[in-house]
């Protein structure tokens, strides 16, 4: 009895969360023209979660790529057929592993100094004091946070993405000697427009999944020190687990 | 200050090598080919398609000149329907020219090939191939083997 007990609570937990987290999002979307006007707090996060990710995105974006061009070269090479590396490398990048990737590293980097940031923020009252100054804490640190990374994401992705076909360049033709001129070709008769847009859109609600739980966490955590580090971690778990449910569906439903 | 200049260069930075990254992808990755050139279009009907699929290479001779932009059956002669757009600079193609399904190497992908005419009259946008050879499946080649052997044997 207690069992089902505890499932039915947590699946009402869940569905609480699910539904605040919406309503926290639509405030976010309400509130994103009058955002937008100050923009230098929105540049401030862009650098904040983009430009200070960028060196572990294009380290690990090298990394997979010259990972992904040694898998698929050892697996093409036994169907005699290592000249599509590069459209096979390519396309396993844009479509999938860019955006995906990239969203679990923005998770960790970025996603968690924001929960914790806005999290110990709360826990020690600053923003119940710009509150009591008329400074609305949803707009005045929320709201910049959250298009600070909607804004970086899709841009991190690209680099991700570019650097990672570098990488399988790096092992393909200057490593196992695939043919420059075969690599480029077949990569651009095999990748199309479509593609590419998948990536672009993946990328974009990644980055809007992606802010949107770590600013939530750390708006809704216990303001001490046990609930910042609660929310620190719920926000990579929950990250993760959504953005590859996400992975899933966009990709079912534009197959 | 000094702090402001550095963020304002360390975003610069970074949405620099964004949209670098962005063109990069949007332009040397994909084959945007027949995308932005100016094309005709014709359409062919086929028997049977086999396993062509729209964005399928038309060629000539061994050229790619354009692809598959849609396949249609006809609901009443009940046989395919191919649109196939064509690159405005290939415009002598002879509209007594042929078009057939075929197989790009042992388990490749199919495509249309073009074999040329001899008439004087170019295929014109929205025109007709009249001649057309479908795709070779496999299973009805088998068959129609299997049926001429048991043939010759009757006739010992």
């Amino acid at each position: 009895m207690g069992l089902v007990r505890e499932i039915g609570a947590t699946f009402a937990a869940f569905i609480h969360a699910l539904g605040s987290m919406a309503i926290f999002l639509g405030r976010l979307i309400m509130y994103t023209p009058a955002g937008l006007l100050r923009f230098r707090l929105v540049v401030q996060q862009v650098h904040n979660a983009g430009a200070l990710s960028l060196v572990i995105i294009m380290l690990s974006g090298f990394f997979v790529g010259l990972v992904l061009g040694l898998q698929g070269f050892d697996l093409l090479a036994r169907f005699n057929s290592e000249n599509v590396l590069g459209g096979a490398t390519a396309l396993a990048l844009i479509k999938e592993l860019g955006p995906v990737v990239t969203a679990l590293l923005f998770a960790g980097r970025a996603g968690t100094a924001l929960a914790s940031e806005i999290g110990l923020m709360k826990a020690t009252d600053q923003l119940s004091a710009m509150e009591m100054m008329a400074v609305d804490p949803m707009k005045r640190v929320v709201l910049p946070r959250f298009l600070g990374g909607v804004i970086a994401m899709p841009l991190l992705v690209a680099i991700f993405t570019a650097i990672g076909i570098f990488g399988a360049w790096v092992v393909g033709v200057a490593l196992m000697g695939v043919d420059p001129g075969v690599f480029w070709s077949q990569m651009q008769s095999l990748v199309s427009m479509d593609d590419v847009r998948e990536g672009i859109f993946k990328s974009i609600v990644f980055g809007v999944a992606a802010s949107l739980v770590a600013v939530y966490e750390g708006y809704t955590a216990w303001p001490t020190a046990e609930g910042v580090g609660r929310a620190t971690t719920r926000t990579v778990v929950i990250t993760a687990v959504s953005v590859l449910i996400l992975d899933y569906m966009i990709t079912a439903a534009l197959l | 200050m000094q702090q402001t200049r550095t963020v304002e260069l360390g975003t610069g930075l970074f949405v620099f090598l964004g949209i670098a990254a962005l063109f990069f992808l949007t332009t040397q990755t994909t084959g945007t080919g027949m995308g932005r050139v100016e094309t005709y279009t014709v359409t062919a009907r086929f028997d049977n398609i086999g396993g062509l699929t729209a964005r399928a290479p038309v060629t000539m001779a061994g050229v790619t000149i354009g692809r598959v932009e849609k396949i249609e059956l006809d609901p009443e002669r009940l046989d395919a329907v191919v649109t196939l757009q064509i690159d405005r600079r290939f415009d002598q193609i002879p509209e007594d020219s042929e078009a057939s399904i075929l197989t790009a190497g042992l388990l490749g992908g199919n495509y249309i090939g073009i074999g040329a005419g001899g008439s004087f009259d170019a295929l014109r946008d929205g025109d007709e191939i009249f001649l057309t050879q479908s795709a070779l499946v496999l299973e009805s080649l088998i068959s129609r083997f299997l049926f001429s052997q048991s043939e010759d044997d009757n006739d010992d």
